[in-house]
């Protein structure tokens, strides 16, 4: 097989909102970048996102991105890297009026400003009273956002290779990301694409558990070829599971809902936040929800025949508010639980949703890894930015609304370094065939014919250890047999062997490449979570419930090469203001 | 429950044909999508290939033909086909593979359609205003996701898809004419200005027929020639 040479300045792997905003970023700079993405660019993940993204625009009531700072900073439950959050809230603005005049159809306020709601997890005036921060697009926030960033790279004449899907980085002996190899999905013909500076964008793997609210094609590639490629990641233990999936089915029921006022209940009709956090109720943090929602079914006070989950009340919000605020989730009610939320309440239980971890960066989008003497060197040549970054602004757990800002603010960020960074290094470094060869062997692999396991069923069960052994509570022994599945199943994985070895948009090929990246990460996140022995944001140990900042306010980085866990500490200092040192976290 | 499947690979034998599947009752779950059985069907023989990602309809990547109508399936409840299933790709693409078509002239169209936010005059520090009646006028506009049912339904477009936008692109042009902060609107309908582009539709309303979101391009349509008239006098 011919292998076809392209050559680019930039090369972005990822066409959700991360890769895209940083494409136009570098489009209109005159450089000449190209995307690659495994679906076409609309249809990947960021469409599904929902209530929308949180900027201290003060549009409704008073408000302020030092605020903002506080509450991600608390949020985070300290993990997360105070530089960064303080880049993140002060860019917020800029980044959400640039996205109205990218065309975003925001919904409106009265005076014509961009209509702001309640989110969880966000005040004023550092925890005194709720803020109304999350910018919205009805309940389809995310869906808006993505269609006007494709459609302004239409207009920018950014190039795309879409359903393409990255095999591999291609690095150098020295550690320079040279490009990468991919594959035409629909010809089968393989493609090596040369870039001086390579960015990931390939969004969460949430697909590793069986129940989540994530797209099939949440695979975690590129956290699996960073990984590969020597670098480790980081805080992959912080796994997000969002309190209102639908219960049995996963599709996600936004945040906005309990932000417009709807409430949850158990068996008894009792709006149990109350307990579990009086000042705010509802509006909690994520990981504090779905702990409560899984205390009340643990403990007998679930719904339904089985009382396997919880109900969201939405009522009283009155048919005018869910028409015009919420009408996807009213349509996703209706379809998969013939459930009118105007007249009845919605079944709904924790779901597996958002990866807090991932590949390590600066707040400019460098990735950077304990190459030589100290812990964050930058890899020469590698980007990444949002889901599957961790730079770190959620630490151990996100706030609703904070994932679409940080996909606009550091995909932005990372194209300006990367512009910056072609300047200094306007030449492509020599290829290094040896690892082409390599990246070219992977891809050849699934050629292997014979009766091996199929990577699909090794998938299934994947997914059913994940769920098992590294849910919304862990504990050291279920964790250490979950560690020790998800090796055995890496071990099988290397046997498998594909019923279909035709080229043509065969998509067995592709998934079985998408089932090895899950195992990858679920080596990560499964270690990552034995190893940490405290409770902090969304990592709960039953056998350690405290928060131990003495031992624990660190990021842990898991390396693959050696199957081994190392640490590096928190950037406790901002930019400019004072440290939030770490309180206690009460809501 | 049983399923007939349009099959093609290009490069095996070359002929197009319909194959029968079985899904057996204990693999049936109560509430089940049609692509949940897809993807049963696909552990059973896994060359059956389809697109497919988000599994709630905002995607658009599983549009097929579902017993005679374009639709997704993701969100087409199992309990509501007649047996046997009959799949079949979109209709007027080409087919690449199975029930995956070649979506590239849908695309150009849509690109066709310019449609994006254009602004003539320097961007203000802050938002556009735009008020909440400005706004309605993107609802049932804006929603759209590409999935490419209507323009697949669309017998003017399966005529003349290079000269023809379709439901599709159209409904594009029309959230753009209709969107208060675009400063285009003059030159936008000039463009649609012409016997094939916009006025090959027939209101024959396939398109609101078989739109998955519930939109309706017909009247979209009808908006853009609205926006010429007010244009013209």
């Amino acid at each position: 097989m011919k292998l076809q040479r392209r050559r680019f300045d930039a090369l972005i792997i990822g066409a959700g909102g991360a890769g895209l905003r940083a494409a136009l970023q570098l489009t209109r700079a005159e450089t000449k970048a190209a995307v690659v993405s495994k679906v076409f660019p609309t249809r990947s993940h960021t469409v599904a996102a929902q209530g929308g993204v949180n900027a201290a625009l003060a549009n409704v009531v008073e408000d302020s991105w030092l605020w903002h700072m506080f509450d991600t900073v608390k949020g985070s439950d300290y993990l997360g890297d105070q530089d960064a959050i303080e880049y993140m809230c002060r860019a917020a603005p800029q980044a959400v009026y640039e996205l109205d005049h990218f065309g975003v159809p925001f919904s409106r306020l009265e005076d014509g400003a961009i209509y702001q709601r309640a989110f969880g997890g966000q005040s004023r005036r550092f925890g005194a009273e709720q803020a109304v921060r999350t910018c919205a697009a009805a309940d389809r926030t995310g869906h808006a956002i993505l269609h006007s960033l494709y459609q302004q790279n239409i207009r920018a004449k950014t190039h795309f290779f879409d359903e393409y899907f990255v095999v591999d980085l291609i690095r150098d002996a020295e550690g320079a990301i040279l490009g990468a190899l991919a594959f035409s999905i629909e010809t089968g013909e393989p493609i090596l694409i040369e870039s001086k500076a390579t960015l990931l964008a390939t969004g969460g793997v949430g697909q590793v558990y069986r129940t989540n609210t994530n797209a099939l094609i949440n695979t975690g590639d590129g956290l699996a070829m960073a990984l590969r490629a020597g670098v480790p990641l980081q805080d992959m233990e912080f796994v997000q599971f969002h309190p209102t999936g639908i219960a049995g089915r996963g599709m996600l029921i936004t945040e906005g809902a309990r932000g417009e006022g709807g409430y949850l209940v158990n068996s008894e009709g009792e709006r149990f936040m109350e307990r579990y956090a009086p000042h705010v109720k509802d509006l909690a943090s994520r990981d504090v929800v779905s702990r409560a929602i899984y205390t009340e079914v643990k403990e007998g006070r679930g719904c339904g025949p089985n009382k396997d989950y919880v109900l969201l009340k939405l009522d009283h919000l009155g048919a005018e508010v869910i028409k015009s605020r919420l009408p996807g989730i009213r349509e996703l009610s209706m379809t998969f639980m013939h459930v009118d939320p105007i007249e009845q309440p919605i079944p709904v239980y924790p779901t597996a949703h958002y990866m807090m971890g991932g590949i390590p960066t600066n707040r400019h989008g460098q990735v950077v890894a304990p190459l030589r003497e100290t812990p964050e060197e930058p890899v020469p040549g590698l980007y990444a930015a949002g889901e599957c970054a961790c730079v770190s602004v959620h630490g151990a757990n996100r706030l609703g609304g904070n994932s679409l800002l940080d996909i606009l603010v550091f995909g932005r960020a990372a194209a300006n370094h990367m512009i910056g960074f072609l300047g200094e290094h306007p030449h492509h470094r020599p290829m290094d065939e040896a690892a082409v060869d390599a990246a070219m062997a992977r891809l050849a692999r699934w050629d292997d014919k014979g009766d091996g396991e199929r990577p699909e069923a090794l998938r299934t069960e994947l997914k059913k250890i994940m769920e098992d052994h590294v849910g919304v509570f862990r504990e050291r022994e279920r964790l250490a047999e979950g560690v020790d599945k998800v090796r055995e199943i890496a071990q099988r994985m290397r046997h498998s062997t594909l019923r279909d070895h035709s080229r043509i948009f065969n998509t067995a090929r592709v998934e079985a490449m998408e089932t090895e990246n899950m195992i990858d990460c679920a080596l990560a996140t499964s270690l990552s979570a034995l190893k940490r022995e405290e409770s902090r944001g969304a990592h709960s140990r039953v056998d350690y419930p405290q928060r131990d900042d003495e031992r624990w306010m660190k990021h842990s980085l898991y390396f693959l090469a050696t199957d081994s866990m190392d640490y590096k500490p928190v950037r406790t200092r901002p930019l400019t203001v004072e440290p939030f040192p770490p309180k206690e976290r009460v809501y | 429950m049983r399923f007939s499947i349009y099959r093609y690979a290009s490069e095996s034998d070359g002929k197009p044909g319909m194959q029968d599947f079985d899904l057996s009752d204990e693999d049936i779950e109560p509430g089940m999508m049609l692509l949940g059985a897809l993807l049963k069907l696909k552990e059973q023989d896994p060359t059956l290939s389809f697109r497919r990602s988000c599994q709630e309809g905002v995607c658009g990547s599983d549009a097929m033909n579902i017993n005679g109508r374009n639709g997704l399936a993701c969100i087409t409840p199992l309990k509501s086909l007649k047996e046997p299933v009959e799949l079949r790709p979109l209709p007027g693409m080409p087919v690449i593979r199975d029930l995956v078509v070649d979506m590239e002239n849908f695309y150009r169209q849509y690109r066709a359609a310019e449609p994006w936010l254009q602004l003539d005059e320097p961007e203000p520090e802050v938002e556009i205003k735009q008020s909440p009646q400005q706004r309605a006028q993107l609802d049932g506009l804006y929603e759209c996701i590409l999935c490419g049912c209507c323009s697949a339904a669309c017998p003017s477009y399966w005529w003349n898809p290079e000269r023809f936008l379709g439901p599709a692109a159209l409904l594009q042009s029309a959230r753009f004419v209709l969107d208060s902060r675009d400063q285009a609107t003059e030159k936008r309908l000039g463009q649609l200005d012409d016997a094939y582009k916009l006025f090959r539709c027939h209101s024959i309303m396939n398109c609101v027929q078989v739109c998955p979101k519930g939109l309706n391009p017909t009247r979209a349509i009808a908006k853009i020639k609205h926006a010429m008239l007010k244009k013209d006098f």
